[in-house]
């Protein structure tokens, strides 16, 4: 069944990715906004668009009626969940189906078995993939608990089985504090959620995130190789590359074929992303989540390897059977992406909405610039700060970082700040730039540099003498976005 | 009796209560103090509290628990 019309059921960048490789497919495309986004870049590219509702996400895009109405008046045959939203709400995808549309992503099968993290670990040990050492479920003594870490080792963490947000959970070091550390955890846990069961887990100290591209189509999987996200704040991703700085050709290879075959053992189909935590002292790995659907930082692969992975995501959806075999999937270069929010590095990150008065897109060889943005567009408060995504490739990491700094140097979005100073200042960190970084890194960078987001960074030496003397005149926020323009926040 | 008006510090949508499953902040009639909060606004996925910034007593509330406002947008009136 060949996809004639595409609904793209959310907003923002990967509306706009979406449109552009349906188009390229000559596929039509539906746009669907809130009230918040009549004016949005999405809007503006797509074929049609349809109204469904107010701004609060709630009532537009996470509405399923309202989406599956706009899907039937425009005549769509398929609907695109993007990320977010309702992309891995398996309901929203039995509905879709079950109103005769084809979904772009898994089954809903999969989505809910993905979305469990029991079932999804126990999928993982079934393939044969790492997961994290601990409890399989509650535990309700401390000796059945000490016999569990026995096998794991130390550090471990011991977590209230019915807390959530890191509430209840102690670290032990050694065996002589975990026995210390056990009772006044079961006692707090009992006091706190009125429920003593605990669980343990080892603790995987300075690990970093490397997740690995899967492309399937319901029968036959193949792996795209992995992307880094180590530098992270509030678990958000800020800059992702691929290929890892940090694996091995050996362990590359036994981490892409680990999640090939999880991939297998729920016949996955279309594109996914399997996460894992990986600790580069040990060698060891760990299964972490599977994501069914594509994601922010997918660019990163797309550029060294030269896949389309949201054309090729909607082709699966469209019937068509993989393309490409594993041979043919070879790394060229490195890419790294970083994420431009609507934040501003110098004010504690806080959420800058507002209208863009002036924007530079950056350019040249390698230089990739996905975004919903245009000058003059305000940007709504009341969805996520995500504005768009700098992606470089270049021949190898050293040289995508320098391209990186030139093209951040480029990038000029007026109006509003931007984590754009933020990227500056990691481009030119000696640890950034070895490659040297976990999960747990950036939040304490963050800390000791909050003086050197908080002033404009210094204007690349591309920029000349003249150009620096000429703004020293004026206002000196030529370059970037001025730290006083932030829109009322 | 003098009527003043609280207005949304942000743009975003309003809440009157801190999670669905509890009461709201305040009712009209309620007395208010300088630093009670009244409401919280969501702004790209952030949440900030309102506060009254005056003592006194809520007259009304002008919008309803998730509506979106505007930066400025008086959200209730107080006597003060």
């Amino acid at each position: 069944m060949t996809i004639h019309k595409l609904l793209i059921a959310n907003r923002g960048e990967i509306a706009v990715r979406i449109i552009r490789a349906a188009r390229e497919l000559g596929i039509a495309t539906v746009q669907v906004y809130s009230k918040a986004d009549k004016d949005s870049l999405a809007v503006r590219l797509a074929d049609e668009c349809v109204d469904i509702g107010p701004p609060q996400a709630s009532k537009s895009y996470l509405n399923r009626a309202a989406l599956l109405a706009a899907a039937k008046t425009s005549g769509a045959d398929a609907i695109h969940p993007g990320y977010g939203f309702l992309a891995e709400n398996a309901e929203f995808a039995a509905a879709v189906e079950a109103a005769g549309l084809i979904f772009v992503g898994p089954t809903a099968q999969s989505i809910r078995l993905m979305g469990d993290k029991v079932a999804a670990r126990e999928a993982a040990g079934s393939a044969g993939v790492p997961t994290v050492p601990g409890s399989r479920g509650r535990l309700e003594s401390a000796d059945a608990a000490f016999a569990l870490v026995k096998t794991t080792g130390f550090p471990v963490m011991i977590k209230a089985a019915a807390g959530g947000g890191g509430r209840g959970i102690r670290i032990a070091r050694s065996a002589e504090e975990f026995h210390h550390l056990m009772p006044q955890a079961q006692a707090e846990a009992l006091a706190a959620f009125g429920d003593g069961g605990l669980y343990v887990e080892k603790l995987i100290e300075g690990a970093r995130h490397i997740e690995v591209q899967v492309l399937g189509d319901g029968h036959d999987v193949i792996h795209c190789f992995e992307r880094e996200c180590s530098l992270q704040r509030r678990r958000q991703k800020v800059w992702e590359e691929a290929p890892s700085p940090s694996l091995t050709p050996t362990i590359r290879e036994k981490l892409c074929s680990s999640a090939v075959a999880l991939a297998k053992v729920v016949q996955y189909r279309g594109a996914g992303t399997i996460e894992y935590l990986y600790d580069d002292r040990s060698h060891e790995f760990y299964f972490l989540e599977m994501n069914t659907r594509i994601q922010v930082e997918h660019p990163v692969t797309e550029m060294v390897t030269g896949i389309d992975l949201v054309r090729e995501m909607i082709r699966i959806a469209g019937g068509e059977p993989l393309r490409i075999r594993q041979d043919q999937v070879r790394i060229t270069g490195h890419s790294i992406e970083v994420r431009i929010n609507a934040e501003d590095a110098a004010k504690g990150f806080a959420p800058n909405p507002g209208t863009v008065t002036a924007l530079s897109v950056p350019g040249g060889n390698g230089v990739r610039f996905d975004s919903m943005l245009y000058a003059g567009y305000t940007v709504p408060p009341f969805y996520d700060s995500l504005l768009g995504k700098l992606i470089v490739h270049d021949e190898d990491r050293a040289s995508a970082i320098r391209r990186l700094d030139r093209a951040l140097g480029e990038l000029v979005v007026e109006g509003l700040a931007t984590t754009k100073p933020l990227h500056q200042a990691l481009v030119r960190d000696p640890d950034v730039q070895a490659g040297r970084f976990h999960t747990a890194w950036l939040e304490p960078w963050l800390a000791s540099h909050a003086e050197s987001l908080a002033a404009p960074a210094s204007a690349p030496n591309l920029a000349g003498t003249v150009k620096a003397a000429a703004t020293a005149q004026t206002a000196p926020t030529t370059r970037q976005s001025a730290p006083t323009a932030t829109g009322g926040l | 009796m003098t009527i003043q008006q609280i207005f949304s510090p942000l743009p975003g949508i309003f809440y009157r209560k801190p999670a669905p499953d509890q009461p709201v902040y305040k009712s009209d009639g309620d007395a208010i103090t300088l630093d009670d909060t009244i409401g919280l606004i969501e702004v790209m996925k952030s949440f900030n509290e309102v506060k009254a910034g005056a003592a006194g007593k809520i007259v009304r509330f002008l919008v309803e628990n998730e509506d979106a406002v505007m930066a400025g947008q008086p959200i209730a009136e107080i006597d003060v």
